[in-house]
């Protein structure tokens, strides 16, 4: 083992505007939020839970992960062709996806999602 | 000893890459936590960055082999619906869990919460994996950014926990059996 750390990143990632991660983070809340909001829309509704079957044996569940995947990549590709060489308001963006985390997470919990 | 297909599987699936993903997590934690701080004033070396982006794909590949074995190989076998008339339901889970007051709400909470809230896990560390990807060290000059990174990361430690959890409780009350028996090693008669 070296005693001393190599110190030189391998690429020069320094001058990178945030725009990139900022649409990465938004992409996943998105997506996050998609998949409970289709969880819950399948579950109370019954043309959903029929238009969400999309492979028999795993039922509704494949066309609710499904489309949240889809709807969560396209996020991340529009976001980040939009923003990846911008400068954006990090904070509050941060701020807005872990806000969509939280909601999916706490709208999966079968008696929060039975609310609707 | 003996253990069917299904069985091997559902082991596959939760001790395998379920359980890996747990404990990894931990590790990305700390890592993101100390190395990639924005206060920490040793720069991120280049071995740090590297074996970071590798853990993390790692951990992105643990997770949607978790979550594709799970909803199509496992569940599937898990709600399988009885013929009409089936008196036994040891080979269908879910009606197994569901004939009894005392065992409903491992399906009706437990699976109902793990197989959506499961999902949250690749979402959220592929999105960690994609950014450390791209902005490797350099993340620490966006601290916004790092701490969002890390609160995904988090949470689907939580989300991995929960579906881990609930897996192991249902598994145990209404275990996924069936498929073709493996045998392996002869024990022989305690004396």
């Amino acid at each position: 083992m070296s005693a001393q750390r190599e110190s030189v990143p391998s690429v020069d990632t320094s001058n990178l505007p945030n725009g990139s991660g900022a649409a990465a983070l938004l992409a996943a809340g998105i997506g996050a939020f998609v998949l409970s909001a289709l969880a819950i829309a399948t579950d109370h509704v019954a043309a959903m839970k029929s238009l969400m079957n999309f492979y028999e044996p795993t039922g509704p569940l494949s066309g609710v992960t499904s489309s949240a995947i889809l709807v969560w990549l396209l996020a991340w590709v529009g976001l980040d062709a939009r923003w990846k060489r911008r400068t954006v308001a990090l904070r509050s963006i941060v701020t807005a996806a872990l806000v969509l985390l939280a909601l999916s997470f706490v709208l999966t919990f079968p008696p929060v999602g039975d609310l609707f | 000893m003996e253990i069917t297909t299904r069985a091997l599987w559902t082991t596959i699936h939760g001790m395998g890459f379920g359980a890996l993903y747990l404990l990894a997590c931990s590790g990305a934690v700390v890592e993101l936590w100390r190395h990639f701080a924005p206060r920490e004033p040793v720069p991120v070396s280049a071995g740090d960055e590297r074996f970071l982006r590798i853990y993390l794909a790692m951990m992105t590949l643990l997770a949607w082999l978790a979550v594709l074995t799970g909803a199509y190989m496992i569940y599937p076998w898990y709600r399988a619906a009885p013929p009409a008339g089936t008196a036994n339901l040891a080979a269908f889970p879910q009606r197994l869990l569901m004939s009894s007051p005392a065992t409903i709400g491992w399906h009706s909470i437990g699976m109902e919460w793990k197989e959506h809230v499961a999902w949250l896990v690749p979402i959220s560390i592929s999105m960690a994996s994609g950014v450390l990807f791209k902005y490797g060290g350099s993340i620490k000059n966006h601290p916004a950014l790092r701490n969002g990174v890390l609160s995904f990361v988090v949470v689907s430690f939580l989300a991995a926990g929960i579906a881990g959890f609930f897996g192991a409780m249902i598994n145990k009350a209404a275990p996924v059996q069936g498929g073709a028996t493996i045998h392996r090693m002869r024990g022989g008669e305690s004396r």
